[in-house]
C-alpha cells in the first residue's frame, strides 16, 4: 500500500525541474490552510522564543523574518499585479501595501489606513483582527509581545525595497472592547524631504 | 581611443553589441553577460552565438569597458527613477554611436542594457522577460537579496533571450 507512494516519489525526485522553469502565475491562485500556516507560524513564534532573552528581541526576530518576505512580495506581486510599474510616492505605496499586499496576503484588504497627524512622517495600517494572531494568545508575563512583528516585517521589507526606508512595529490598539493590531510606519526624513519634493 | 578599441575589435569580427548586467542596491552588479552575434562569423561555426564573459583578452578588454560605460550611466538612472513610474525607462543615455536602455523593478534593481540599434519594443520584451526570471531567483529563500546571480540556468535562460529578442 505504501509501495506505489515511494515509487512516485522516486521517480519524481529525478525529475530535477529548475526554479526558473516553473511558471510564475499559476501560483497566483494557490492559497494555503490557515491550520497549516497557523500551526507553521506558531512552530516559528516558539522556535524564536527558546534563542532569545527579552521580548523586544522577540519581535525583532519575527520582524527580520517578515523582512525576508517582505523584500521578495515586492517583486513578486508588481509582477503579477501592477503591469510593470513602479511607485515613486510614498501614498501610493502605503495603498499598494493597504490593497494589494493585505488582500494578497490575508484574503481581504486592511481595516484603515491613517496619518499621524501630529507627526508628518508616522503612517498606520490598522488591522481589527490580523490573520497571524488569531490562534495566539499572549500570557501576561510576555509583556507587550505582539507576533503581527511578523507582518510588520513584511511591510518593512517592502518600504526598504522600495526605497521608503522605514522603522516599522507591530502595537495593539484597545478598540472598542477587542484589542485592534496596528501597523506603525515611520519613514525615515530624507523619504518625507523627497516625498515633498515630487509632489509639489 | 574608445573608438580604436571597437574598430580593433570590429576588424576581428568580434563586437558585442549587447551588453546586459544587473546592479543591485548598492550599485554593485549582480549578473553580466555580453551577447555578440556572430553575423560577421564564418557558417562553420554557429549562425548564433553568445560569448560567456570571460573570453580572449581582447573581448576582456572590450568587456570592461562596457561595464564602465553602463556604470557610469548610473548616476543618470538614479535621477530618472523618480521621474517615471513604469519600470521601463527606455533610453537613458548616450555613449558614441551606442544607447543605454535601463529598467528599474519595484525594488530598484537596475536592469541595463548597452546597444547599438534601436529596438524598443524588443529591448522592453528582454526586460521584462528577464525580470520575471530575476523573480523566479528571488523566491528562492536561500538567495540572499543583492547578492550575484551564479545560477546556470538563469544564465542559459537569459541567453535564450537573448537570441529570441535580438
Amino acid at each position: 500500500n505504501k509501495l506505489p507512494f515511494l515509487v512516485h516519489c522516486v521517480l519524481t525526485m529525478n525529475k530535477n525541474v529548475n526554479i526558473v522553469d516553473r511558471p510564475l502565475t499559476k501560483g497566483a491562485k494557490n492559497e494555503v490552510s490557515l491550520s497549516a500556516f497557523s500551526y507553521l507560524f506558531s512552530e516559528i513564534v516558539q522556535y524564536s522564543q527558546s534563542r532569545i532573552n527579552s521580548v523586544p528581541d522577540w519581535e525583532r526576530r519575527l520582524s527580520d523574518l517578515g523582512y525576508s518576505i517582505g523584500a521578495r512580495i515586492l517583486e513578486l506581486y508588481s509582477l503579477r499585479e501592477k503591469n510593470l510599474k513602479r511607485e515613486t510616492k510614498l501614498i501610493s505605496l502605503l495603498s499598494f501595501i493597504h490593497s494589494t499586499v493585505w488582500k494578497l496576503l490575508f484574503g481581504k484588504q486592511a481595516d484603515s489606513l491613517e496619518k499621524i497627524t501630529e507627526e508628518e512622517d508616522e503612517y498606520m495600517i490598522g488591522d481589527q483582527s490580523i490573520l497571524v494572531n488569531k490562534f495566539i494568545s499572549v500570557p501576561k508575563d510576555f509583556g507587550a509581545l505582539n507576533c503581527a512583528a511578523f507582518v510588520a516585517g513584511i511591510v518593512e521589507g517592502i518600504v526598504d525595497g522600495a526605497e521608503f526606508p522605514a522603522r516599522v512595529t507591530a502595537h495593539f490598539t484597545p478598540a472598542d472592547g477587542s484589542q485592534r493590531t496596528t501597523i506603525l510606519i515611520k519613514f525615515k526624513p530624507e523619504v518625507i524631504e523627497r516625498d515633498k519634493r515630487l509632489t509639489s | 581611443e574608445r573608438k580604436k578599441y571597437l574598430s580593433i575589435l570590429k576588424r576581428r569580427g568580434m563586437t558585442t553589441p549587447y551588453t546586459f548586467i544587473i546592479v543591485g542596491k548598492n550599485d554593485n552588479p549582480i549578473y553580466e553577460a555580453e551577447f555578440s552575434l556572430g553575423q560577421k562569423r564564418d557558417s562553420n561555426l554557429q549562425s548564433i552565438q553568445t560569448t560567456p564573459s570571460s573570453s580572449s583578452s581582447y573581448q576582456t578588454q572590450g568587456h570592461s569597458l562596457n561595464q564602465f560605460i553602463l556604470h557610469s550611466a548610473l548616476d543618470v538612472v538614479e535621477e530618472s527613477v523618480w521621474k517615471s513610474n513604469s519600470m521601463y525607462l527606455k533610453v537613458v543615455d548616450r555613449y558614441g554611436k551606442s544607447f543605454i536602455s535601463s529598467f528599474v523593478s519595484s525594488g530598484h534593481m537596475k536592469f541595463m542594457l548597452l546597444h547599438d540599434k534601436k529596438d524598443e519594443d524588443a529591448i522592453k520584451n528582454f526586460f521584462a522577460d528577464v525580470f520575471e526570471l530575476y523573480v523566479k531567483i528571488l523566491l528562492n529563500p536561500f538567495y540572499v537579496l543583492n547578492s550575484p546571480i551564479s545560477s546556470s540556468a538563469f544564465d542559459i535562460r537569459v541567453r535564450k533571450l537573448a537570441v529570441k529578442y535580438f
